[in-house]
């Protein structure tokens, strides 16, 4: 490694290296006097996703043309998931609506939103997404995707605890789903388990509108001492910049290799890996090295590196500052040695972490490094603010060539700023009028039996045990509660056992008719799933999944759940602390659902009073009491029951009461505190049949309900057990408790009803004048369905087992082969097996997978994935759309979710990631 | 005097707090070792905790053998000093060549996390004196890599001495040959698991407290033993 630290230059880092125009092409690099000294030099910034009039801001802004290295600069900071440009109007809401908060110790804007929850403690936690890479390559867009939000979490100084993981996919009896979603599941698991993080909740959700593009979000929790907060200021001119953790390589920088120089063999396209590739056990050392750094006090400022690599980290850490920066760009270790220094600058290479130290420290951060095997290299320096007045420059040079000199605030604040055309989507009115409450209803009790267990079995609400084992729940001993419970309770102060619960919800059919209330039903279930443990909900992150923001439709589907996540935030009195917006994730012209995944952290004082869901058993004649908390409506539309059993999207989602959520919420952590609550379990998905069985499966303890009487006859029944209406618990009560409990309803003002007891004794789910049906086939129908689509590896062990001990006489396993395992699970491989099951699956799960047409759209896309979803020519962009000079408006709420670093990288952005082949 | 029982800390490691906190609940002193330093400083036991030391990088324990704390051990363990390796740590016991066999990728190919139903088959080890042979206990299993193999002979050879220190019942998660979940070496004081039993330690954040018995019996082994 060629380094070359100039004395002279350090001491005045201002002056610019000289050298002929005519030398610099012979390096083969583009460098500022050559920049200067050919305007006319043709650069292909549409290539790079920027307009017309964006690239004549950068010639305005730097006085000249940009060099590769600042074109490739600007065009990753000032493209969609970086500059949150098509979503920022509308993110300042967050700011502008947010209720007052004294725990606030960090908000919008940062890597992650802090909150304290005790005089010592805070937390820290947030969601993101790393949807297409998760497409392209199931196993590393997942790994990253976790890796990326737990280095955010890092950054502010915290000890990552947790994590969890919302997954949408498509149809799960389609081929490609069994393609995607093993390798996500690994991938998530593959990487939170070797760091060292337990698992403790999530989603994973099917729907034919995640087909081409399976969302894969990542939340992280971390937990720091109020006065360990980090920040990521280079401040201190003088003082070191550091790049700590693994070699940059040309991972995900496939978005700027139109930019390969003419010195470039043919066969540079190959060298460019678009994915990143993931290193957990680098990230484990990457973690406890920076934490012995931060409690040792070693550091000034520290920034992660994520989407748009070393150059977000260097921008954003000298801007948020207002300092300039001197770097020395051929003191990075790279993992490629023909590197140039655009590609350096873009790449995506994990596990790296940005530290701003003082000279005297660095000697100590250095040894730090080295103790925990991690590289640690200075590259430069923070440089002082102009004399007049104005922010420092970023300069980079490259073997003594100056390939960039920026104002660092022009690529982080002074971005592009759309004000997108909206308009509501043309079919929505007709998708209202289309109701599900309209649709034909079991009313009699062998066909609600029936729908209860087709129900439990379909892919949505089925068992989720074949995902969630795959996750270390255990590591750190503090998990207290972990999926399925409806929140992760996590024990944070082992001596006082303050804890903290956290839920994330979404739903997108909701959100599809009605993305206002839809959004604020997801914040109601998460803010009701951190309820009913007996937490009190503080916080709120979220994660928004679109399509594309230049379709007027999806903008105003964005902008309606923005403004729907807002009002309910205020309503609810929580503050949104910060996240993440994906847009971009569609397949041609059809975009997925609007997806809005809503996550809610609450504090518990003393985590030994959490609630679980399930039913407690009891010695012989002992039992606890049912009551049903809230009102049930007949609300089917966008329900569960309609899309497994009729294929029906349509009509208006279940209303939703925030001041009504907020009473229950208090009522549930009163009723826990003072051991009211044997248990406690949210109504959503599925309704009160699915709360039923999950509740009483959970420790098998079966119940006996009896209907309401305003529920009985007809199609009431039903009503009763699948409606969706919001706002509503299962509690079981133990006996003696009943009179207070329901003494404190009243006076909370929450309707509740009794409506049976547990079973401990009975082993079955009775519903009285109805149906009774053993634990054992309720849990062989809740279990079977995740085993039955992706147990390929089911079918491996048998292998392996005849291979190994040459005991059986098994042959590699196939759907005909005739031995005693289900052959369901018998496919020897995920696709074979996908491609011989769907129609069984169809049949049993009835999942609605509009078979034909979504199967053949989807292999299209499983052929040429990037090149469809990533429709990349911006400059077809409606005309009326005005590109607002931000200077001011960004500086404050507008930053809300804006966090630039985005480890969200490739996520629907085509702007910065064009597709290899397209170009 | 308490009991001091050493913890060690491999790149990687990931249990390594929480079998620190199973010696602490057991009521012994936990002393955190450092993979590079060969001082062992005076513990009367250690264990080698769950992760994924090294990244599981090469083979799961191969390159930790090497560390230079792992010589000193080796060594005492030889000398008869208690020694537990749960998981990662059993892995790297193998790889040492304390313990016979190996440990092999799950024969499901997954990960897999759940509460595991463990029958107590040898009583009379350092560390599983607590219990009654026979005796069930539920300990949670989080591994991928944790199908134990050896040749026959020696599979044999476990069984007959009484070497093989517990078993999965009611299903085996990884494949493992004759179910087995636990060895142990000829002199008893060397013990691998795959299950965690510093996992089960808190009504809290366990299935149970079953996995306590493991971090008592070095205690009252430590007891009986001559000074």
């Amino acid at each position: 490694m060629t380094t070359h630290p100039d004395p002279a230059l350090r001491e005045t880092p201002g002056v610019v290296p000289q050298a002929g125009p005519a030398d610099d092409w012979a390096l083969g690099v583009d460098t500022v006097p050559r920049a200067a000294g050919t305007p006319e030099e043709l650069q292909p910034y549409a290539e790079l996703g920027l307009r017309d009039d964006e690239y004549d801001r950068i010639r305005h802004i730097l006085g000249r043309r940009p060099t590769q290295a600042e074109l490739a600069m600007y065009s990753i900071m000032w493209s969609e998931h970086c500059s949150y440009k098509s979503s920022k109007v509308h993110l300042r809401q967050f700011g502008e609506k947010a209720p007052p908060s004294d725990r606030l110790l960090a908000g919008i804007g940062e890597n992650a939103g802090v909150v304290q929850v005790s005089d010592e403690l805070a937390v820290t936690f947030k969601v993101e997404s790393h949807n297409h890479p998760s497409f392209v390559e199931p196993y590393q867009g997942a790994a990253t995707g976790v890796g990326g939000i737990v280095r955010d979490i890092l950054a502010m100084g915290a000890r990552p605890v947790a994590v969890m993981d919302p997954l949408r996919f498509g149809a799960a009896d389609h081929p490609d789903t069994a393609r995607v979603l093993p390798g996500v599941v690994a991938g998530v698991g593959g990487y939170g388990n070797c760091l060292g993080l337990p698992n403790i909740g999530g989603e994973v959700v099917f729907d034919p509108c995640y087909q081409g593009n399976p969302l894969v979000n990542a939340l992280c929790l971390g937990v720091l001492p109020v006065d360990r907060l980090q920040k990521k200021d280079a401040t201190g001119p003088g003082n070191v910049v550091v790049l700590m953790g693994a070699k940059t390589g040309r991972d995900g920088i496939g978005g700027v290799s139109v930019l390969a120089s003419a010195t470039f063999d043919e066969g540079s396209e190959q060298r460019r890996p678009s994915v990143q590739v993931g290193d957990p056990f680098m990230e484990k050392l990457l973690i406890e090295a920076c934490l012995e750094l931060y409690d040792a006090e070693l550091v000034v400022g520290i920034q992660d590196l994520g989407g748009a690599g070393l150059t977000c980290a260097l921008t954003e850490t000298a801007a948020s500052a207002g300092t300039g920066m001197r770097v020395w760009l051929e003191r990075v270790p790279l993992r490629e040695p023909s590197m140039e220094p655009h590609e350096i600058l873009a790449s995506e290479s994990q596990e790296r972490m940005l530290l701003v130290v003082s000279p005297d420290k660095l000697e100590a951060v250095l040894k730090t490094a080295e103790k925990w095997g991690v590289l640690a290299t200075a590259i430069g320096e923070v440089t002082a603010p102009s004399p007049d007045g104005q922010p420092g420059r970023l300069l980079i040079t490259w073997r003594d060539q100056m390939v960039v000199d920026v104002p660092p605030g022009s690529l982080v604040d002074d971005g592009p700023v759309y004000a997108r055309p909206m308009r509501e989507p043309a079919d929505l009115i007709l998708l209202q009028a289309d109701r599900a409450e309209t649709l034909p209803r079991p009313s009699d009790p062998d066909a609600l039996r029936e729908t209860l267990l087709r129900m439990i079995a379909s892919p949505n609400l089925a068992d989720k045990t074949w995902v969630t084992e795959q996750y270390d729940r255990y590591v750190l001993g503090n998990t207290v509660l972990a999926q399925p419970e409806d929140s992760g309770v996590i024990r944070i102060d082992e001596r006082t056992g303050l804890g903290v619960a956290l839920s994330v919800d979404g739903n997108g059919r909701y959100a599809r008719l009605d993305p206002y209330h839809g959004t604020k039903l997801a914040l109601a279930e998460a803010y009701r799933n951190v309820a009913v443990t007996g937490a009190k909900p503080i916080a709120v992150t979220n994660c928004l999944n679109f399509g594309s923001p230049e379709d007027p439709g999806v903008m105003w589907q964005f902008a309606e759940a923005v403004r729907g996540l807002a009002d309910g935030c205020l309503e609810l009195g929580i503050p949104v602390t910060g996240g993440n917006v994906s847009f971009y994730n569609q397949t041609g012209a059809a975009a997925i659902h609007p997806t809005p995944v809503v996550g809610v952290l609450g504090v518990l004082d003393d985590v030994a009073e959490r609630v679980p869901m399930g039913f407690v058993p009891r010695p012989a004649g002992d039992h606890d009491q049912l009551f049903l908390l809230g009102e049930t409506h007949v609300e089917l539309s966008g329900s569960e029951w309609a899309w497994v059993t009729h294929e029906h999207l349509g009509g208006i989602p279940p209303q939703v009461d925030l001041a009504r959520e907020r009473q229950l919420a208090e009522l549930l952590a009163e009723a826990a505190r003072v051991g009211h609550l044997s248990s406690a379990h949210d109504l959503s998905d599925g309704g009160l049949a699915q709360s039923l069985v999950e509740s009483s499966l959970r420790r098998g303890v079966g119940a006996r309900v009896v209907l309401p009487e305003h529920f009985a006859g007809g199609s009431m029944p039903f009503v009763f057990l699948f409606s969706e209406s919001a706002g509503r618990v299962l509690v079981s009560v133990p006996r003696g408790h009943e009179k207070a409990f329901t003494a404190l309803c009243a006076e909370r003002g929450v309707p509740w009803e009794f409506i049976g007891v547990t079973d401990p004794a009975a082993g079955a789910l009775e519903v009285h004048g109805q149906f009774r049906i053993g634990l054992d086939e309720l849990r062989e129908a809740h279990t079977a369905t995740l085993p039955r689509l992706f147990g390929g590896a089911e079918a491996a062990r048998v292998e392996v087992e005849a291979t190994r001990t040459g005991t059986t006489t098994v042959l590699p396993a196939t759907a005909e082969q005739p031995i005693d395992v289900d052959p369901a699970e018998v496919a020897a491989e995920p696709i074979a097996q996908a491609g011989a099951a769907p129609a069984e699956a169809a049949t049993e799960a009835n999942t609605a997978a509009e078979a034909g047409d979504e199967a053949t759209a989807s292999a299209d896309v499983a052929e040429a994935p990037v090149a469809d979803e990533a429709p990349a020519d911006t400059a077809e962009a409606p005309a009326d759309e005005a590109p607002a000079d931000v200077a001011d408006s960004t500086a404050d709420a507008a930053e809300a979710t804006s966090d630039p670093d985005g480890s969200v990288t490739a996520t629907g952005d085509p702007e910065q990631r064009p597709a290899p082949d397209q170009h | 005097m308490t009991a001091r029982v050493g913890v060690v800390t491999f790149p990687g490691s990931l249990d390594d707090g929480d079998a620190a906190r199973a010696v602490r609940i057991a009521g012994a002193e936990p002393v955190r070792l450092w993979h590079g330093d060969p001082d062992l400083h005076g513990v009367d036991a250690v264990v080698l905790p769950g992760g994924f030391s090294y990244g599981d990088y090469l083979r799961c324990g191969a390159i930790a053998r090497f560390a230079p704390v792992m010589g000193s051990i080796v060594d005492a363990a030889r000398g008869g000093l208690p020694v537990l390796g749960i998981c990662n740590g059993f892995q790297i016991l193998c790889e040492a060549h304390l313990l016979p066999g190996a440990l092999t990728r799950n024969q499901h190919l997954h990960f897999r996390n759940r509460d595991q139903v463990l029958r107590i088959e040898a009583a009379g080890t350092a560390w599983t004196n607590a219990f009654q042979p026979g005796q069930e206990v539920l300990i949670p299993v989080k591994n991928g890599e944790g199908c134990y193999v050896a040749d026959p002979a020696t599979l044999d050879r476990l069984e007959a001495e009484g070497r093989v220190v517990a078993r999965y019942v009611g299903g085996n998660p990884n494949g493992s040959q004759r179910d087995i979940a636990a060895i142990t070496n000829e002199a008893g004081n060397v013990v691998g698991i795959m299950p965690h039993p510093e996992h089960a330690v808190e009504a809290l954040t366990g299935p149970s407290l079953d996995g306590l018995g493991f971090f008592t019996s070095v205690l009252k082994h430590l007891v009986g033993a001559p000074a």
